[in-house]
Parts: structure tokens; C-alpha cells; sequence
């Protein structure tokens, strides 16, 4: 099932609100997770994991580290769910 | 080196009697039990199920985010060390010159469990990738060197149920050397999951009294029939009373010394002899620069185990000798139940407040005293201890044979 960008966005920004605790309506397509939102490495995979299971979409290890921003996992996410 | 006396100036725990140090001390001080009837699901097959959890959840006192990547025992020892840090006052050290020492028994238990179910139902891409740093043992005392930015060194002594007592021998060490002026020690543990709750049953090791919780955790007492298992966390906060002094910070009572000992005798069975404990207290005493004439209290181990509570009473009888009838011994674990690695730091502070206020807490649920003891145990009320320089020992053993006894003396 497709997913709107929007829909995508507020998507993440529960799940970065649930793991790191910063506010949805900071989780913003140009924020860097490690940079601006306190999203370190280990729990950069903690919301790949919650994406994967709220979106049906698979996000491989390799692709983890690719997705720098909040941007990059709204497009990862609309391309490939 | 440093020559000046090892004092105490912070104290926090969280345990089964209370959230914090004053509430623990006070339910001490009025003989409550924290011991309950287990009311989970997992709880219903176990053929014991009661215990003692801590008295208020650290879901109530910590941030959701801030406990979801601490496993329990982490959380325990961070609420602990917290109150502690805050309680010291403004301590004002170079972090270089400030270590932690938070021991555990087990470790993250409920972590690993967890994630081992997890990987089973959902496969290993669902193990959480926190849960390394969760279970790892020094965890906790990694946890709370972050908090206060402690660079001096962080370790975990890991000896059963004697590691927390053993945090505080390692941390008293630590200042005598010199290598660093101030140090957070303690002890933390979450264990009541029904793993290690059948484990320990399967020992024999655990109070079958289902029925009775409050009256279960027994010590010294002839019905007693094993130990109830606790959970919590102990953390003080130790530096020079040279330096106590300068920045007018309160000083509990002075760590005076410790002694470390092992049995050699069997894996989980306490030697009866009780060699090994008496020279751990023999030693602690040494150090301290005491005789046992002037040990007016003990905070015996005492987990209300059938052979454990004898073989115990009968190292101290050995190792304080004539002057056995002067020390009053509380086994507060009557209270709190057995919190394994946090027991020797619980245990420790209990008996730290003991000087300070010159009090020692009761022993409940000694109806009928076992002719073997040879002890005066503080009963059902607690007891004035005498005025003037006084000392106490803490005993903590643990599974492995490991004894530390902890020679605590008052202060001012």
C-alpha cells in the first residue's frame, strides 16, 4: 500500500518521538537524525526497525546508513513500500 | 597514597521499603516488610511466588525515554545514584579525579530475557540494538559515570551477593591509593523475572511461604526456610574527610576498612565453619585500626536461609570472640527481602545511618530464635546504640564462596 509523503512524515515523526523523545513538530524533512535530533547509530536502527513495521516497507542494513536525514527515509520509504 | 579517613557524604537507594533513603530508613526503623504475592501471569506456575519489588516503579520517577534505554537494574542504580550526587552537595571534582563503582549480581537479566524472546517469536532483526549496552553488567555504573561525568575509572565488581559490598571496598581502595578523590559506589539488581525466580527455587534456595509473604524472610528465626528475592539499588557517594571538611559537606560516618575473603569450600553451599567470613570480618577490623570491642553493631548478611544464618552467626561469634554480646546485629533483609548485588550497599547505607543516628533497626519475624545463633539480635523494635566513637561491620557472601565484610566507623 502507497503511503503520501505527508502521511510518511508524521509517520517518523511518532517513531522519533517515541524512541528519542523530541517533539513531532521538530522531525522535519531537512533535520539530520544524528545532527538535530538526537537520533544516535544504535537508535537509528530502533527506527528503521518501527518504519519497517509501520510502513511494510523492508529497510536493509546498508540502507540504514544512507538515510541522513528525515528527507532521505520519507523518499526511502514512498519508493520502496 | 592518601592517609586521610574514607568518609561518606551521600547516600541513595531505591529498595522494596521505600523510593528513597529516608522512606527506606524509616520503614526500617517501623519493622515494615516490603515482601508481596506476585500477581503476574509468569507468576502463577512458579512455586514461589512472592518477593519483593522496590516500593515505587521507576516508571513513576524517570523520563519514558530516558528508562527505555536503561535496562532495569540500569534504572535502579540511576535513581539511586541521583538522590546520592544530590544529597553530597556541591562536590565539585575534576572529573579525572571522580570513579564509579556500581556492582551487580546478575546483571541486565531482564534485557536478555526479553530479547531472547523476541528473537524466538520475531527473529533476530527485532533484538534491540540497546541491548548489549542494557545487559552488560557495568551497564548501571556506566549509566550513572555519564550522568555526572565521572573520567577516574568505572567498574563493576561481580560477586553474587556480596558485589555491592565489594563496590564499597573497591571504592574506599580506590581514594586510599590516590588515584582519585571522590567516588560513587554501590550496587544495583532486577532479578525478579521468572528465570532466575525458578532458578533459585530449584536451589532450594528461595522462602516457599507463599502464604505468609510478609512473614517469610526470617532470619535467625527456627522456621525459617530460605530467602525472599528483593530488588533495588544502594549508591553512596565517598571522598577524603579532609576534603569533606574544606567544603563543610555532612559526613555519615567513616568507610574505616575492608576484608575480602573467599571459601574455597563448594560453588553455592556456605562453608560451615565459617572461616572464610570470619577472617573477612577479622580483616575488616584490622584495617580499620579497631578491635571488636568497639563493634557495637553488625548488619549481619543474613538472608534467612536454614544453613547460611548459622554458619554466619557462628563466623562472627568467632571473629569478634569475648566481645560478641557488645554488638547488636540487625538483619534487615527481615525487611527488604535479599536484593542480591544491591543487597551489600542497601545493607551498607542501613548500617551507615545506624551511626549516624545512632540507632539500629529491628529484626521482624523472629518468633522463635534458633539455639545455634548465639547472637543479640536487634528484635521487632529498633535499638539505641551507645554514644561516643563507635563501629559497625556490614557482612555480605555470596555464590562462589566470596565474603566481604565493610568496618564502618561514626563520624564527629
Amino acid at each position: 500500500m502507497a503511503y503520501s509523503e505527508q502521511e510518511i512524515l508524521s509517520g517518523l515523526a511518532e517513531i522519533v518521538n517515541e524512541i528519542v523523545g523530541v517533539p513531532t513538530s521538530d522531525v522535519q524533512t531537512d533535520k539530520s537524525f544524528t545532527d538535530d535530533l538526537d537520533v544516535d547509530s544504535l537508535s537509528m536502527v530502533e527506527v528503521a526497525m518501527a518504519a519497517q513495521d509501520k510502513f511494510g516497507v523492508t529497510i536493509p542494513d546498508e540502507e540504514i546508513k544512507n538515510l541522513k536525514t528525515v528527507g532521505d527515509a520519507v523518499s526511502f520509504i514512498a519508493k520502496n513500500s | 597514597m592518601t592517609t586521610s579517613p574514607v568518609v561518606v557524604t551521600g547516600l541513595g537507594a531505591t529498595t522494596p521499603v521505600g523510593g528513597d533513603v529516608a522512606a527506606t530508613w524509616s520503614a526500617l526503623l517501623a519493622g515494615q516488610s516490603g515482601v508481596v504475592t506476585l500477581t503476574q501471569d509468569w507468576a502463577a506456575e512458579l512455586p514461589v511466588r512472592i518477593a519483593a519489588p522496590v516500593a515505587v516503579d521507576p516508571s513513576e520517577v524517570l523520563d519514558r525515554v530516558e528508562a527505555r534505554r536503561l535496562d532495569r537494574s540500569g534504572q535502579f542504580a540511576l535513581i539511586a545514584a541521583r538522590e546520592a550526587w544530590a544529597d553530597a552537595g556541591a562536590v565539585d571534582v575534576d572529573p579525572e579525579r571522580l570513579a564509579v563503582v556500581v556492582a551487580s549480581g546478575i546483571g541486565g537479566v531482564h534485557t536478555l530475557l526479553s530479547n531472547y524472546d523476541l528473537l524466538k517469536e520475531k527473529g533476530p532483526r527485532r533484538v534491540s540494538p540497546l541491548a548489549i549496552p542494557m545487559l552488560m553488567p557495568n551497564g548501571p555504573a556506566a549509566s550513572v559515570a555519564l550522568e555526572v561525568s565521572a573520567r577516574g575509572g568505572v567498574h563493576t565488581p561481580v560477586s553474587a551477593c556480596s558485589s555491592g559490598a565489594e563496590a564499597m571496598a573497591y571504592g574506599l581502595n580506590l581514594i586510599r591509593s590516590g588515584r582519585v578523590d571522590v567516588v560513587i559506589a554501590g550496587g544495583t539488581e532486577a532479578a525478579i523475572h521468572p528465570l532466575p525466580m525458578a532458578a533459585f527455587a530449584n536451589m532450594m534456595a528461595l522462602s516457599k511461604r507463599n502464604d505468609e509473604p510478609q512473614r517469610a524472610s526470617r532470619p535467625y528465626d527456627k522456621a525459617r526456610d530460605g530467602f525472599v528475592l528483593g530488588e533495588g539499588a544502594g549508591i553512596v557517594v565517598m571522598e577524603t574527610a579532609e576534603r569533606a571538611a574544606r567544603r563543610g559537606a555532612r559526613i555519615y560516618a567513616e568507610v574505616a576498612g575492608a576484608g575480602l575473603t573467599s571459601d574455597a569450600h563448594h560453588i553455592a553451599q556456605p562453608d560451615p565453619a565459617g572461616t572464610g567470613a570470619t577472617r573477612a570480618m577479622r580483616d575488616a577490623i584490622a584495617d580499620a585500626g579497631l578491635r571488636p570491642g568497639q563493634i557495637a553493631h553488625i548488619n549481619a548478611h543474613a538472608t534467612s536461609t536454614p544453613q547460611g544464618d548459622v554458619a554466619e552467626a557462628l563466623a562472627i561469634r568467632n571473629a569478634l570472640g569475648d566481645a560478641t554480646p557488645g554488638a547488636a546485629v540487625s538483619a534487615t533483609k527481615s525487611m527488604t527481602g535479599h536484593l542480591l548485588g544491591a543487597a551489600g550497599a542497601v545493607e551498607g547505607i542501613a548500617a551507615i545511618l545506624a551511626l549516624h543516628h545512632r540507632l539500629a533497626p529491628p529484626t521482624i519475624n523472629l518468633d522463635d530464635p534458633d539455639d545455634e545463633v548465639g547472637l543479640d539480635v536487634v528484635r521487632d523494635e529498633p535499638r539505641a546504640l551507645p554514644e561516643g566513637g563507635i563501629a559497625a561491620l556490614n557482612n555480605s557472601f555470596g555464590f562462589g564462596g566470596h565474603n566481604v565484610a565493610v568496618a564502618l566507623r561514626s563520624y564527629g
